[in-house]
């Protein structure tokens, strides 16, 4: 993992799981079923134990901070750093942010948002095989480039994948998924996690409507199939439009949290 | 997709439960619980799982993987149902005020070794 800071430049080295988080196994009762001749050491643990209870970490400290969390899901490409970019533009000066981004290589996107005058850290997961999402750690790592008290909102734009990263806590206080109008209406029955795990979808490029025989009445009805208390925002980060309710739903949030 | 750090930290649970006392220990099973509402691949963990496990007290464990049905409650009805279609609305009063019950867990229940001391032991039993 590379994590880069833009404007200061400073690196960080990747921070082992506690080894604590790990409980003790204690001696249980033999299942039925078990192979013979074995003894059965009962566990009964999540897997990802040790990934929550960083989240639970960040959250706190993000907390205590007063710093409000966004993480920002979506396929490759539906236009999550355009929306980011727009959204720093309407949110700044009166919301002092800063960004994350997480990608397999490069850091075009963060380049891209760093123009924007926001501090942001790019996160490349190709050291570690190409990791597909943001884990708890990773964030934890990251926010140590910032000066947290400074910041009312950290904005996480995870890796481009509807599947991995609606699994992995990371200490987050909203999250919202993006779907474009390229993609298909049915998205969100085909990914059902990632729709149950979201409190708003923004539905991105409504400005390629009139060229599409794109139905947003049936994405809108499977997006709420899934999740029917989801708040959606139909918007496109070219013309802005409908960026009036997002950001107000947004700012809603962060006064509220 | 990312179950290969999923099987890493099986792995690292599995050996953190194998109590300190037990010498020459061989994981034989590992017994897991994963809901089906959970981003995981049970064929792609196994195969992850293989790979991760080599040279491990693990390499010769198979994966008991219990798949979990994604089980839902309706907060205005009190209706209980299993969801089989990705529609999470009440199937009786159309509510989409629901709870999951079940379907996302990603849980080890255990692990079951062998030791050589102790199996050594049966036999003169």
């Amino acid at each position: 993992m590379l994590i880069s800071m833009y404007r200061t430049q400073q690196y960080y080295h990747h921070k082992e799981i506690d080894k604590a988080f790990h409980s003790h196994a204690k001696d249980g009762v033999a299942s039925v079923n078990r192979k013979p001749g074995t003894r059965e050491i009962k566990i009964v643990r999540k897997v990802l134990d040790a990934n929550d209870a960083i989240a639970q970490q960040n959250r706190k400290l993000f907390a205590e901070k007063g710093v409000f969390v966004l993480n920002v899901m979506s396929s490759p490409g539906s236009g999550k750093t355009a929306i980011l970019e727009k959204t720093l533009l309407n949110i700044m000066p009166e919301i002092n942010s800063a960004v994350i981004v997480g990608d397999i290589c490069t850091s075009n996107d963060a380049d891209r948002l760093s123009g924007s005058g926001v501090p942001v850290v790019q996160i490349n997961t190709d050291a570690f095989g190409g990791d597909c999402h943001l884990t708890a750690h990773v964030i934890e790592t990251a926010a140590g480039n910032f000066e947290l008290d400074d910041i009312d909102l950290l904005i996480v734009e995870n890796l481009g994948n509807l599947v991995c990263p609606a699994e992995f806590d990371i200490g987050e206080n909203l999250r919202v998924v993006v779907l474009s109008v390229t993609e298909g209406e049915d998205k969100p029955v085909k990914y059902p996690l990632m729709f149950r795990v979201c409190e708003a979808t923004l539905l991105n490029k409504i400005d390629l409507l009139p060229h599409l025989d794109y139905d947003r009445q049936a994405a809108v009805k499977n997006i709420l199939q899934v999740n029917p208390g989801m708040r959606v925002f139909e918007i496109s980060a070219k013309t802005e439009e409908g960026f009036d309710s997002w950001i107000g739903w947004l700012k809603q949030n962060i006064l509220k949290s | 997709m990312h179950e290969m750090g999923i099987a890493m930290e099986i792995i690292d649970i599995a050996i953190a439960s194998i109590p300190a006392d037990l010498k020459d220990v061989r994981v034989e099973r590992i017994n897991l619980k994963v809901g089906k509402l959970t981003a995981v691949v049970p064929e792609s963990l196994r195969f992850c799982f293989r790979i991760a496990a080599k040279d491990t007290p693990l390499c010769h464990a198979d994966l008991n993987i219990e798949e979990v049905p994604i089980v839902a409650r309706c907060m205005d009805c009190n209706n209980e149902w299993t969801i089989s279609q990705p529609v999470f609305k009440c199937r009786q009063c159309n509510s989409g005020s629901i709870e999951i019950t079940s379907g996302r867990e990603l849980d080890i229940n255990s692990i079951e070794i062998t030791e050589k001391g102790a199996q050594h032991a049966d036999k003169h039993v």
